[in-house]
């Protein structure tokens, strides 16, 4: 899809790292917002399925950071001949907020008690869920700006650019979404064979899984 | 010219390459995970079909009154 823009003539072919790139750092953002209004409604309700859907939705948004320090790296590489530059607000911020995020499971799994971990963890994520688009929306008011901005690349190029970016945008939530879904059900079915196994346990010496996990307990 | 060109590519070969690695790497770790949620359910279902057919077995050996 990427190829069926024509190739920037300020950047050539690298410009094409964008169609990966930008989609996976919005996606990802959206991700940890949403992972935000998730912990609210688990705090609101106290049902954990709200803790398990921002847990799986924090976790995939971390993957796909990843991705877009790699990515944009290799971008900053081929365009400024570093793979990073510590000046550039934009790049810091994100590094800052994927750093923030590194700190979720760790705290998770530092907390034996389910009860406080799912609650502690859903503050966490409001808390980190309201700094994203402080941060974000605070280095686009700034000026000097030198990290080209998503905004800028499909108002001013030609039409062919703005859809395949689109078409970029709407496959990478796509594939984020389906993701979720994917590992949501993967741990709704742990959890129902753990109550399933305490269930056998009861009269029975069946052994049950040892040690405890960051993921929600259901 | 044609060096820089085919410098470009490989960058970008480079970083579409690091996302298909991604999710492969994810998809790779739940079909892991899919592996042993089934190796878990066949256990369970086996230890179910013992418990259901010693219990059948034992209600035969009962003296009918």
């Amino acid at each position: 899809m990427a190829f069926y823009a024509p190739t920037d003539a300020d950047q050539g072919i690298i410009q094409k790292i964008f169609y990966v790139h930008v989609p996976m750092a919005i996606v990802a953002l959206c991700g940890f917002i949403a992972g935000g209004i998730f912990a609210v409604m688990h705090l609101r309700t106290r049902d954990r399925r709200w803790d398990m859907r921002s847990y799986v939705t924090i976790h995939l948004s971390i993957v796909l950071a990843v991705g877009v320090l790699l990515t944009g790296s290799i971008w900053a590489r081929a365009s400024w001949g570093q793979w990073f530059v510590w000046d550039e607000p934009m790049l810091v911020v994100f590094l800052i907020v994927f750093l923030l995020y590194a700190t979720y499971q760790p705290l998770r799994f530092s907390i034996e008690d389910p009860e406080k971990q799912s609650r502690y963890a859903s503050v966490f994520a409001i808390t980190a869920g309201a700094f994203v688009p402080l941060c974000f929306g605070a280095v686009r008011m700034a000026e000097n700006l030198t990290h080209p901005q998503a905004g800028t690349m499909t108002t001013s190029g030609p039409s062919s650019v703005t859809i395949t970016f689109l078409v970029s945008l709407v496959g990478m939530s796509l594939l984020f979404v389906t993701l979720c879904r994917y590992e949501m059900a993967s741990k709704n079915a742990t959890s129902k064979l753990r109550s399933l196994r305490r269930r056998l346990a009861g009269d029975d010496d069946f052994p049950l899984p040892a040690g405890r996990s960051a993921a929600p307990q259901l | 010219m044609s060096t820089i060109a085919a410098t470009g590519n490989n960058y970008v070969a480079a970083a579409y390459l690091v996302f298909l690695f991604l999710v492969l790497s994810y998809l790779a770790i739940m079909a892991t995970k899919l592996s042993r949620i089934e190796r878990q359910v066949v256990e369970i279902s086996e230890l179910v079909e013992a418990r259901a057919a010693s219990g059948a077995s034992e209600r035969a050996k009962e003296p009918v009154a």
